[in-house]
Protein backbone atom coordinates (compact mmCIF):
# COMPACT_ATOMS: atom_id res chain seq x y z
CA UNK A 1 0.00 0.00 0.00
CA UNK A 2 1.68 3.20 -1.19
CA UNK A 3 5.15 1.45 -1.97
CA UNK A 4 4.98 0.14 2.07
CA UNK A 5 4.37 -3.17 3.26
CA UNK A 6 2.19 -3.76 6.51
CA UNK A 7 1.88 -6.62 8.90
CA UNK A 8 -1.38 -7.48 9.11
CA UNK A 9 -0.33 -9.41 12.66
CA UNK A 10 1.39 -8.09 15.14
CA UNK A 11 4.96 -9.48 15.42
CA UNK A 12 8.66 -8.94 15.06
CA UNK A 13 10.05 -7.39 12.19
CA UNK A 14 12.96 -9.63 10.52
CA UNK A 15 14.01 -8.33 7.66
CA UNK A 16 16.72 -10.95 5.69
CA UNK A 17 16.71 -9.21 2.45
CA UNK A 18 15.47 -9.47 -0.03
CA UNK A 19 12.78 -10.71 2.15
CA UNK A 20 11.20 -9.24 5.50
CA UNK A 21 9.42 -11.76 7.80
CA UNK A 22 7.44 -10.52 11.03
CA UNK A 23 7.56 -13.20 13.58
CA UNK A 24 4.25 -13.59 15.14
CA UNK A 25 3.96 -12.74 19.19
CA UNK A 26 0.62 -14.25 19.49
CA UNK A 27 -1.85 -16.00 17.99
CA UNK A 28 -3.69 -19.65 17.78
CA UNK A 29 -1.59 -22.56 16.98
CA UNK A 30 -1.22 -22.64 12.63
CA UNK A 31 -0.35 -26.84 12.15
CA UNK A 32 2.05 -27.36 9.37
CA UNK A 33 2.23 -30.69 7.86
CA UNK A 34 5.26 -33.26 9.78
CA UNK A 35 4.65 -30.93 13.19
CA UNK A 36 4.52 -33.50 15.71
CA UNK A 37 1.66 -32.24 18.83
CA UNK A 38 -0.39 -32.76 21.96
CA UNK A 39 -4.08 -32.65 21.46
CA UNK A 40 -6.99 -33.30 23.99
CA UNK A 41 -9.69 -35.88 22.23
CA UNK A 42 -13.20 -33.57 22.29
CA UNK A 43 -15.73 -36.26 20.51
CA UNK A 44 -15.55 -39.91 19.85
CA UNK A 45 -17.02 -41.21 16.55
CA UNK A 46 -17.58 -44.54 15.23
CA UNK A 47 -14.54 -44.73 12.85
CA UNK A 48 -12.82 -41.33 14.04
CA UNK A 49 -11.81 -38.98 17.28
CA UNK A 50 -11.52 -35.22 16.94
CA UNK A 51 -9.07 -33.81 18.61
CA UNK A 52 -8.50 -30.36 20.16
CA UNK A 53 -4.88 -29.15 19.21
CA UNK A 54 -5.35 -25.78 20.29
CA UNK A 55 -5.37 -24.99 15.89
CA UNK A 56 -8.27 -22.90 14.65
CA UNK A 57 -10.46 -26.30 13.99
CA UNK A 58 -10.43 -29.77 15.64
CA UNK A 59 -8.69 -32.16 13.73
CA UNK A 60 -10.10 -35.81 12.97
CA UNK A 61 -8.01 -38.82 13.96
CA UNK A 62 -9.31 -41.74 11.74
CA UNK A 63 -8.81 -45.33 13.76
CA UNK A 64 -6.52 -46.29 10.66
CA UNK A 65 -3.88 -43.80 11.61
CA UNK A 66 -3.42 -45.25 15.03
CA UNK A 67 -1.15 -48.34 15.72
CA UNK A 68 -4.37 -50.41 17.31
CA UNK A 69 -6.51 -52.66 15.76
CA UNK A 70 -9.51 -50.82 15.80
CA UNK A 71 -12.98 -51.84 15.15
CA UNK A 72 -15.41 -49.90 13.84
CA UNK A 73 -17.78 -48.37 16.57
CA UNK A 74 -15.37 -49.58 18.93
CA UNK A 75 -13.86 -46.36 19.07
CA UNK A 76 -14.16 -45.54 22.87
CA UNK A 77 -12.71 -48.78 24.11
CA UNK A 78 -9.06 -47.01 23.11
CA UNK A 79 -9.20 -43.48 23.43
CA UNK A 80 -11.73 -41.74 25.41
CA UNK A 81 -13.17 -37.89 25.70
CA UNK A 82 -10.30 -36.18 27.84
CA UNK A 83 -7.82 -38.25 26.61
CA UNK A 84 -4.45 -36.91 25.58
CA UNK A 85 -2.04 -37.93 22.67
CA UNK A 86 0.87 -37.69 20.80
CA UNK A 87 0.06 -37.01 17.03
CA UNK A 88 1.92 -35.86 13.83
CA UNK A 89 0.34 -33.28 11.30
CA UNK A 90 -0.25 -35.64 7.66
CA UNK A 91 -1.42 -33.06 5.58
CA UNK A 92 -4.00 -30.01 5.12
CA UNK A 93 -6.64 -28.96 3.01
CA UNK A 94 -7.24 -25.54 1.67
CA UNK A 95 -10.49 -25.46 3.54
CA UNK A 96 -8.18 -25.95 6.69
CA UNK A 97 -8.83 -29.48 7.49
CA UNK A 98 -6.15 -30.81 9.41
CA UNK A 99 -5.17 -34.73 8.97
CA UNK A 100 -3.45 -36.23 11.83
CA UNK A 101 -1.78 -39.67 13.03
CA UNK A 102 -0.74 -41.46 15.37
CA UNK A 103 1.41 -44.13 13.45
CA UNK A 104 4.98 -43.15 13.84
CA UNK A 105 7.85 -43.00 16.77
CA UNK A 106 6.86 -40.78 19.64
CA UNK A 107 3.46 -40.81 19.38
CA UNK A 108 0.57 -42.31 20.90
CA UNK A 109 -1.69 -42.18 24.23
CA UNK A 110 -0.20 -40.40 26.80
CA UNK A 111 -0.61 -41.85 30.37
CA UNK A 112 0.16 -39.86 33.67
CA UNK A 113 1.74 -36.48 34.25
CA UNK A 114 0.39 -33.18 33.08
CA UNK A 115 0.12 -31.02 30.41
CA UNK A 116 1.12 -27.41 30.30
CA UNK A 117 0.30 -25.05 27.63
CA UNK A 118 2.46 -22.13 26.41
CA UNK A 119 2.10 -20.07 23.53
CA UNK A 120 2.99 -21.70 20.00
CA UNK A 121 4.91 -18.62 19.62
CA UNK A 122 7.08 -19.63 22.30
CA UNK A 123 7.85 -23.54 21.51
CA UNK A 124 11.24 -22.30 19.50
CA UNK A 125 12.12 -21.11 23.30
CA UNK A 126 11.59 -23.63 24.85
CA UNK A 127 13.02 -26.54 22.80
CA UNK A 128 16.55 -24.14 22.38
CA UNK A 129 18.71 -24.87 19.75
CA UNK A 130 19.07 -28.46 18.69
CA UNK A 131 17.08 -29.32 21.78
CA UNK A 132 19.51 -27.29 24.21
CA UNK A 133 16.91 -25.67 26.36
CA UNK A 134 14.62 -28.93 26.70
CA UNK A 135 18.33 -30.67 27.46
CA UNK A 136 19.10 -27.95 30.16
CA UNK A 137 15.46 -28.76 32.06
CA UNK A 138 15.59 -32.36 32.06
CA UNK A 139 19.45 -32.50 33.21
CA UNK A 140 18.27 -30.30 36.20
CA UNK A 141 14.93 -31.74 37.13
CA UNK A 142 15.43 -35.22 36.09
CA UNK A 143 11.70 -35.08 34.67
CA UNK A 144 10.31 -36.16 31.15
CA UNK A 145 8.73 -34.11 29.09
CA UNK A 146 7.07 -33.78 25.43
CA UNK A 147 6.97 -30.47 23.88
CA UNK A 148 4.16 -30.01 20.93
CA UNK A 149 4.69 -27.66 18.12
CA UNK A 150 1.22 -26.21 19.12
CA UNK A 151 1.95 -24.96 22.26
CA UNK A 152 1.42 -28.05 25.01
CA UNK A 153 4.25 -30.08 27.01
CA UNK A 154 3.68 -32.76 28.65
CA UNK A 155 5.74 -33.71 31.43
CA UNK A 156 5.86 -36.67 33.63
CA UNK A 157 7.75 -37.06 36.93
CA UNK A 158 7.68 -36.99 40.39
CA UNK A 159 6.01 -34.08 41.56
CA UNK A 160 8.54 -31.84 42.74
CA UNK A 161 9.91 -32.06 39.21
CA UNK A 162 6.64 -31.65 37.47
CA UNK A 163 6.45 -28.01 39.75
CA UNK A 164 9.57 -26.82 38.45
CA UNK A 165 9.33 -27.53 35.09
CA UNK A 166 5.72 -26.19 34.33
CA UNK A 167 7.07 -23.20 36.60
CA UNK A 168 10.14 -22.70 34.10
CA UNK A 169 7.86 -23.28 31.40
CA UNK A 170 5.40 -20.09 32.81
CA UNK A 171 8.82 -18.05 32.61
CA UNK A 172 9.88 -18.90 29.06
CA UNK A 173 6.11 -18.37 28.10
CA UNK A 174 6.41 -14.84 30.19
CA UNK A 175 9.63 -13.24 28.92
CA UNK A 176 10.55 -16.02 25.90
CA UNK A 177 10.80 -12.99 23.73
CA UNK A 178 13.79 -11.20 25.35
CA UNK A 179 17.22 -11.77 25.20
CA UNK A 180 19.59 -13.80 27.85
CA UNK A 181 16.75 -16.22 28.45
CA UNK A 182 19.30 -19.67 28.53
CA UNK A 183 20.93 -17.92 31.32
CA UNK A 184 17.90 -16.87 33.32
CA UNK A 185 16.50 -20.20 32.91
CA UNK A 186 19.28 -21.91 34.20
CA UNK A 187 20.23 -19.58 37.24
CA UNK A 188 16.10 -20.37 38.29
CA UNK A 189 16.64 -23.91 37.82
CA UNK A 190 19.95 -24.04 39.74
CA UNK A 191 18.02 -21.62 42.81
CA UNK A 192 14.62 -24.23 42.80
CA UNK A 193 16.88 -27.10 42.86
CA UNK A 194 16.66 -29.29 45.93
CA UNK A 195 20.32 -31.05 45.98
CA UNK A 196 21.65 -27.68 46.33
CA UNK A 197 20.12 -26.90 49.86
CA UNK A 198 21.26 -30.40 51.08
CA UNK A 199 23.60 -31.79 48.74
CA UNK A 200 20.85 -34.69 48.25
CA UNK A 201 18.15 -35.33 45.97
CA UNK A 202 15.03 -36.01 47.96
CA UNK A 203 13.32 -38.19 45.84
CA UNK A 204 9.82 -38.06 46.30
CA UNK A 205 8.12 -40.42 48.61
CA UNK A 206 5.23 -38.48 50.66
CA UNK A 207 7.47 -36.36 51.67
CA UNK A 208 7.27 -35.17 54.97
CA UNK A 209 5.82 -31.76 55.87
CA UNK A 210 9.33 -30.08 56.77
CA UNK A 211 10.42 -31.10 53.26
CA UNK A 212 8.45 -28.38 51.99
CA UNK A 213 11.63 -25.79 52.22
CA UNK A 214 12.48 -25.71 48.33
CA UNK A 215 9.21 -23.70 48.08
CA UNK A 216 10.53 -20.59 50.36
CA UNK A 217 13.74 -21.14 49.00
CA UNK A 218 12.86 -20.47 45.33
CA UNK A 219 10.99 -16.97 46.19
CA UNK A 220 13.62 -14.96 47.29
CA UNK A 221 16.28 -16.47 45.16
CA UNK A 222 13.73 -15.20 42.05
CA UNK A 223 13.86 -11.43 42.99
CA UNK A 224 17.19 -10.34 41.70
CA UNK A 225 16.17 -11.78 38.58
CA UNK A 226 13.54 -9.58 38.20
CA UNK A 227 14.86 -6.94 39.87
CA UNK A 228 17.81 -6.63 36.95
CA UNK A 229 15.28 -5.94 33.82
CA UNK B 1 -33.48 25.58 40.31
CA UNK B 2 -37.31 24.80 39.52
CA UNK B 3 -37.82 21.12 41.00
CA UNK B 4 -41.35 20.31 39.13
CA UNK B 5 -41.41 18.21 36.24
CA UNK B 6 -38.06 18.16 34.22
CA UNK B 7 -34.63 17.48 35.34
CA UNK B 8 -32.37 19.90 36.30
CA UNK B 9 -30.28 20.59 32.94
CA UNK B 10 -26.32 21.39 33.95
CA UNK B 11 -24.34 24.15 32.72
CA UNK B 12 -22.29 21.63 29.67
CA UNK B 13 -20.34 24.60 28.85
CA UNK B 14 -18.58 27.38 30.72
CA UNK B 15 -18.78 31.02 29.50
CA UNK B 16 -14.88 30.61 29.25
CA UNK B 17 -15.63 27.28 27.11
CA UNK B 18 -14.67 24.69 29.03
CA UNK B 19 -17.19 21.37 29.91
CA UNK B 20 -18.14 20.47 32.98
CA UNK B 21 -14.85 18.32 33.76
CA UNK B 22 -12.68 21.05 32.80
CA UNK B 23 -11.93 19.83 29.05
CA UNK B 24 -11.87 22.25 26.15
CA UNK B 25 -14.22 21.44 22.95
CA UNK B 26 -11.77 19.17 21.29
CA UNK B 27 -9.87 17.23 24.09
CA UNK B 28 -10.27 13.79 25.00
CA UNK B 29 -10.90 12.00 28.36
CA UNK B 30 -7.94 10.41 29.67
CA UNK B 31 -7.12 6.91 28.09
CA UNK B 32 -5.35 4.10 29.74
CA UNK B 33 -5.35 0.80 28.01
CA UNK B 34 -3.86 -2.85 28.99
CA UNK B 35 -3.08 -5.66 26.50
CA UNK B 36 -3.73 -9.53 27.57
CA UNK B 37 -4.63 -8.79 31.23
CA UNK B 38 -6.88 -12.38 30.93
CA UNK B 39 -5.15 -15.86 30.19
CA UNK B 40 -7.73 -18.15 29.31
CA UNK B 41 -9.02 -15.91 26.32
CA UNK B 42 -6.95 -15.89 23.23
CA UNK B 43 -6.03 -11.96 23.10
CA UNK B 44 -7.46 -9.40 25.84
CA UNK B 45 -7.36 -6.07 26.47
CA UNK B 46 -8.84 -3.78 29.29
CA UNK B 47 -9.91 -0.48 28.57
CA UNK B 48 -10.32 2.87 30.76
CA UNK B 49 -11.74 5.85 29.34
CA UNK B 50 -12.49 8.77 31.43
CA UNK B 51 -15.27 6.79 34.26
CA UNK B 52 -15.95 3.56 31.54
CA UNK B 53 -14.23 0.58 32.46
CA UNK B 54 -14.44 -2.23 29.81
CA UNK B 55 -12.77 -5.67 29.37
CA UNK B 56 -12.92 -7.16 26.06
CA UNK B 57 -11.96 -11.10 25.28
CA UNK B 58 -10.87 -12.62 21.89
CA UNK B 59 -11.10 -16.49 21.34
CA UNK B 60 -10.63 -18.07 18.27
CA UNK B 61 -10.51 -18.41 15.28
CA UNK B 62 -12.06 -21.64 17.01
CA UNK B 63 -14.59 -24.34 15.90
CA UNK B 64 -17.90 -22.43 15.44
CA UNK B 65 -20.88 -23.06 17.53
CA UNK B 66 -23.65 -23.40 16.60
CA UNK B 67 -22.69 -25.67 13.50
CA UNK B 68 -25.16 -24.12 11.00
CA UNK B 69 -23.41 -20.72 11.59
CA UNK B 70 -20.66 -21.84 9.69
CA UNK B 71 -19.53 -20.36 6.26
CA UNK B 72 -17.26 -22.51 4.47
CA UNK B 73 -15.75 -19.74 2.98
CA UNK B 74 -14.41 -17.40 5.37
CA UNK B 75 -14.52 -17.49 9.49
CA UNK B 76 -17.75 -15.55 10.89
CA UNK B 77 -17.14 -13.06 13.79
CA UNK B 78 -19.47 -13.33 16.47
CA UNK B 79 -19.62 -10.00 18.65
CA UNK B 80 -21.07 -9.93 22.62
CA UNK B 81 -21.55 -6.69 23.82
CA UNK B 82 -23.11 -6.60 27.49
CA UNK B 83 -23.00 -4.21 30.14
CA UNK B 84 -22.71 -5.37 33.87
CA UNK B 85 -25.62 -4.63 36.09
CA UNK B 86 -23.58 -2.68 38.43
CA UNK B 87 -21.99 -0.50 35.23
CA UNK B 88 -24.44 1.98 36.00
CA UNK B 89 -26.19 4.33 38.23
CA UNK B 90 -29.11 2.37 38.67
CA UNK B 91 -28.78 -1.31 38.35
CA UNK B 92 -29.84 -2.38 34.88
CA UNK B 93 -31.23 -5.30 33.96
CA UNK B 94 -28.77 -8.28 33.07
CA UNK B 95 -28.83 -9.59 29.90
CA UNK B 96 -29.49 -8.74 26.33
CA UNK B 97 -31.80 -5.80 25.43
CA UNK B 98 -32.15 -4.24 22.46
CA UNK B 99 -29.51 -1.79 22.90
CA UNK B 100 -26.88 -4.45 23.38
CA UNK B 101 -27.89 -6.67 20.40
CA UNK B 102 -27.41 -3.15 18.23
CA UNK B 103 -23.95 -2.64 19.61
CA UNK B 104 -22.82 -5.72 19.26
CA UNK B 105 -23.94 -6.03 15.46
CA UNK B 106 -22.44 -2.59 14.82
CA UNK B 107 -19.49 -3.55 15.98
CA UNK B 108 -19.28 -7.03 14.96
CA UNK B 109 -19.78 -5.80 11.45
CA UNK B 110 -16.99 -3.13 11.90
CA UNK B 111 -14.36 -5.57 12.48
CA UNK B 112 -15.51 -8.17 9.84
CA UNK B 113 -14.06 -5.04 7.01
CA UNK B 114 -11.05 -5.19 8.45
CA UNK B 115 -10.19 -8.72 9.18
CA UNK B 116 -9.07 -11.51 6.96
CA UNK B 117 -11.65 -13.59 7.71
CA UNK B 118 -10.75 -15.56 4.61
CA UNK B 119 -8.06 -17.27 6.43
CA UNK B 120 -9.58 -19.48 8.27
CA UNK B 121 -12.39 -20.96 6.25
CA UNK B 122 -15.14 -22.82 9.01
CA UNK B 123 -14.01 -20.86 11.89
CA UNK B 124 -15.26 -18.46 14.41
CA UNK B 125 -13.58 -15.38 16.26
CA UNK B 126 -15.70 -14.83 19.45
CA UNK B 127 -15.43 -11.06 20.39
CA UNK B 128 -16.82 -10.51 24.17
CA UNK B 129 -17.16 -6.76 25.64
CA UNK B 130 -18.04 -6.58 28.90
CA UNK B 131 -19.03 -3.11 30.41
CA UNK B 132 -18.09 -3.19 34.21
CA UNK B 133 -18.21 0.90 34.33
CA UNK B 134 -20.49 3.10 32.15
CA UNK B 135 -19.91 6.96 31.41
CA UNK B 136 -21.10 7.06 27.89
CA UNK B 137 -19.19 6.24 24.59
CA UNK B 138 -18.84 2.59 25.94
CA UNK B 139 -19.34 1.22 22.19
CA UNK B 140 -16.09 3.28 21.15
CA UNK B 141 -14.05 2.01 24.32
CA UNK B 142 -15.51 -1.77 23.55
CA UNK B 143 -14.76 -1.30 20.08
CA UNK B 144 -11.13 -0.27 21.15
CA UNK B 145 -10.68 -2.76 23.44
CA UNK B 146 -11.89 -5.73 20.99
CA UNK B 147 -8.99 -4.16 18.53
CA UNK B 148 -6.34 -4.34 20.97
CA UNK B 149 -7.61 -8.04 22.00
CA UNK B 150 -7.89 -9.11 18.29
CA UNK B 151 -4.00 -7.68 17.92
CA UNK B 152 -3.19 -9.47 20.79
CA UNK B 153 -4.82 -12.51 19.91
CA UNK B 154 -2.83 -12.51 16.62
CA UNK B 155 -5.78 -12.14 14.26
CA UNK B 156 -4.57 -10.61 10.52
CA UNK B 157 -6.66 -7.65 9.78
CA UNK B 158 -6.21 -4.49 8.16
CA UNK B 159 -5.57 -2.56 10.99
CA UNK B 160 -6.54 -1.54 14.59
CA UNK B 161 -10.06 0.41 15.15
CA UNK B 162 -10.10 3.69 17.15
CA UNK B 163 -13.00 4.81 17.63
CA UNK B 164 -14.53 7.68 19.56
CA UNK B 165 -17.74 10.02 19.94
CA UNK B 166 -18.69 13.38 19.29
CA UNK B 167 -21.55 15.00 20.23
CA UNK B 168 -22.88 18.78 20.29
CA UNK B 169 -23.25 20.20 23.13
CA UNK B 170 -24.64 23.72 23.97
CA UNK B 171 -24.94 24.11 20.33
CA UNK B 172 -20.45 23.22 20.10
CA UNK B 173 -19.11 20.72 18.31
CA UNK B 174 -17.22 18.78 20.88
CA UNK B 175 -14.89 15.63 21.18
CA UNK B 176 -15.84 12.59 23.90
CA UNK B 177 -18.55 13.19 25.28
CA UNK B 178 -19.30 11.96 29.15
CA UNK B 179 -22.09 11.21 30.67
CA UNK B 180 -24.10 14.08 31.39
CA UNK B 181 -22.94 15.97 28.07
CA UNK B 182 -24.82 12.80 26.01
CA UNK B 183 -27.85 13.23 28.48
CA UNK B 184 -27.93 16.73 27.73
CA UNK B 185 -26.50 17.24 25.02
CA UNK B 186 -27.92 17.96 21.23
CA UNK B 187 -26.25 15.29 19.11
CA UNK B 188 -23.97 12.02 19.94
CA UNK B 189 -22.34 10.75 17.14
CA UNK B 190 -19.99 7.59 17.24
CA UNK B 191 -17.42 6.50 15.01
CA UNK B 192 -15.05 3.81 14.30
CA UNK B 193 -11.85 4.95 11.74
CA UNK B 194 -9.40 3.08 9.72
CA UNK B 195 -6.72 4.66 10.14
CA UNK B 196 -4.44 2.93 7.35
CA UNK B 197 -7.05 4.73 4.94
CA UNK B 198 -8.90 6.91 6.39
CA UNK B 199 -12.25 4.72 5.99
CA UNK B 200 -15.04 5.07 8.61
CA UNK B 201 -15.95 1.52 9.38
CA UNK B 202 -18.59 2.79 11.52
CA UNK B 203 -20.78 5.71 12.29
CA UNK B 204 -24.17 5.98 13.90
CA UNK B 205 -25.81 9.21 14.80
CA UNK B 206 -28.37 10.53 17.65
CA UNK B 207 -30.02 13.76 17.87
CA UNK B 208 -29.93 16.86 15.52
CA UNK B 209 -27.00 18.43 13.61
CA UNK B 210 -26.70 20.81 10.81
CA UNK B 211 -24.51 19.68 7.39
CA UNK B 212 -21.80 21.72 8.13
CA UNK B 213 -21.72 20.59 11.88
CA UNK B 214 -21.94 16.76 10.68
CA UNK B 215 -18.53 17.84 8.35
CA UNK B 216 -16.87 19.54 11.43
CA UNK B 217 -17.81 16.65 13.82
CA UNK B 218 -16.49 14.30 11.30
CA UNK B 219 -13.03 15.64 11.02
CA UNK B 220 -12.77 16.20 14.93
CA UNK B 221 -13.06 12.62 15.28
CA UNK B 222 -10.61 11.62 13.00
CA UNK B 223 -8.46 13.50 14.37
CA UNK B 224 -9.79 12.04 18.28
CA UNK B 225 -9.24 8.28 16.84
CA UNK B 226 -5.84 9.24 15.27
CA UNK B 227 -4.83 9.92 19.10
CA UNK B 228 -6.87 6.71 20.57
CA UNK B 229 -4.84 4.80 17.76
CA UNK B 230 -1.18 5.93 18.97
CA UNK B 231 -2.19 4.69 22.47
CA UNK B 232 -3.60 1.54 21.18
CA UNK B 233 -0.01 0.83 19.68
CA UNK B 234 1.67 1.53 22.52
CA UNK B 235 -0.08 -0.61 24.96
CA UNK B 236 0.37 -3.64 22.45
CA UNK B 237 3.65 -2.69 22.22
CA UNK B 238 4.04 -2.49 26.37
CA UNK B 239 2.50 -5.65 26.20
CA UNK B 240 4.98 -7.48 24.68
CA UNK B 241 8.61 -5.58 25.68
CA UNK B 242 7.37 -5.45 29.30
CA UNK B 243 8.98 -8.26 32.05
CA UNK B 244 6.74 -11.07 32.41
CA UNK B 245 3.89 -10.31 34.59
CA UNK B 246 0.99 -11.55 33.26
CA UNK B 247 -1.34 -10.35 35.93
CA UNK B 248 -3.28 -12.36 38.31
CA UNK B 249 -2.88 -16.05 39.50
CA UNK B 250 -1.13 -17.87 36.48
Amino acid sequence: MGGKVYASVLGLLQPRPPLIRVVPLSGRYIPQPGDVVIGTVTDVQGTFWLLDIGAPRWAPLHMTGTPWDVQVGETEKFLRVGDAVVVQVENLDPTGRIGVTMNGEGLGKLDGGTIARISPARVGRVVGRKGSMIETILQHTGARMTVGQNGRVWVDGDPEAIRRVTEVLRTIDDEGMRPGLTERIESLLRASDPTDERGRAPRFAGAPPTDRAPLEVDEPAREPDAGDE
Amino acid sequence: MGSVGAKDVPVLLSPEGLRIDGRRLDELRPIRIEAGPLHQADGSAFVEWGANKVMAAVYGPREVHPRHLQQNNKAVIQCKYNMAAFSVDERKRPGLDRRSQEISKVIGEAFESVVFAEEFPRTSIDIYIEVLQANAGTRCAGLVAASVALADAGIPMVDLLPAVAVGKIAGKIALDLKKEEDNFGEADLPMALVPQSGRLVLLQMEGHMTADELAASLDLGVRGCRDIYETMKAALRARYSAPGDRGGAA
